[in-house]
């Protein structure tokens, strides 16, 4: 099952990054007055329904693809597309 | 019998042979660790050391967290071994839950390449012979070494006299200035400053060998000199 990990800065976190690129946004004349970089992870997973395989892809994005002190994390199940 | 420290080396590791070469010259022995090893080879102390390990891929230190070393690492951290992380073994020590915080990208962005006034905080067995307001030279070399604690972390950090060093000049944002913390227990210390780099009056200063000798102190078996 296809489910999609997205891990972004928690609020208030400085994110050198994303001011970075709103000050490059704004330099070429689009009005951004904030931008944030986070993650995004697509994983494949064997799970029997799109429950487990959230419950799974949570547990590795808290373990491992997200740091809990500086950053939040979203899942979402890709839906199967049966032709 | 000397110490045996063990120097860890991951893929992307580039500080190990200066490791090695440092703790040599402070008279111990050096047990080289791949990062798949999941014994130390029976040393007495550990020394992780800095690079790209895992080419910084996630997080610096969080892929490395996760290997079979670090899983010796931290059992012998728990009996109460010595632990020192320098530059990417801090960030490796972190993401491991060995040590409070993490380490981010420098508030400005820039890589960091120079010496760094170090101002001790307190006496520690990791700082021999010195006291609070000594300040040590040894030099910086990191994009991500911004060091981030919560409000909750700092108040145990300093409560508990767990800050060893501040940077007398803040050169990445850290919080604080902190530039060197211990563990809650004292026997895993982490900073981003390279002492190994600091060990030859060829290159500068000789500081560094101030917290290796700090390191060997700690470690079980006594390094006479």
């Amino acid at each position: 099952m296809k489910v999609t990990v997205t891990v972004r800065p928690r609020a208030g976190i400085l994110d050198p990054q994303g001011e970075a690129l709103r000050r490059s946004l704004q330099g070429l004349g689009y009005a951004a007055s904030d931008v944030r970089a986070g993650k995004v992870f697509d994983l494949e997973l064997e799970a029997a329904d799109e429950r487990e395989a959230l419950r799974l892809a949570g547990r590795i994005a808290e373990q491992v693809l997200s740091n809990p002190l500086i950053e939040e994390f979203e899942v979402h199940a890709h839906a199967e597309v049966h032709a | 019998m000397s110490a045996r420290v063990a120097v860890l080396a991951f893929p992307g590791s580039c500080d190990d042979r200066d490791a090695v070469r440092a703790v040599e010259l402070v008279g111990a022995e050096p047990v080289r660790v791949w990062h798949a090893d999941s014994d130390l080879g029976g040393a007495d102390a550990v020394i992780v050391p800095g690079g790209f390990s895992y080419g910084d891929y996630l997080r610096p230190g969080a892929l490395a967290a996760l290997s079979p070393a670090m899983a010796a690492v931290a059992e012998l951290a728990a009996a109460g071994g010595p632990v020192l992380g320098i530059c990417n073994g801090f960030q490796v020590l972190t993401e491991a839950g060995l040590l409070p915080g993490v380490l981010r990208p420098n508030a400005h962005l820039k890589f960091r390449c120079q010496d760094v006034g170090l101002r001790v905080q307190r006496e520690s067995a990791w700082l021999p012979d010195m006291v609070a307001g000594d300040v040590l030279e040894i030099p910086v070399k990191h994009h991500d070494g911004c060091f981030f604690a919560t409000p909750g972390q700092l108040e145990d950090l300093d409560g508990h006299g767990q800050v060893l060093l501040r940077y007398v000049h803040n050169p990445n944002g850290s919080v604080e200035s902190i530039a060197c913390i211990t563990n809650a227990a004292g026997n895993v210390a982490g900073l981003m400053p390279h002492p190994e780099h600091a060990v030859d009056p060829l290159l500068g200063s000789v500081d560094g060998r101030i917290l290796l000798r700090g390191l060997l102190d700690q470690a079980a078996v006594g390094a006479p000199a």
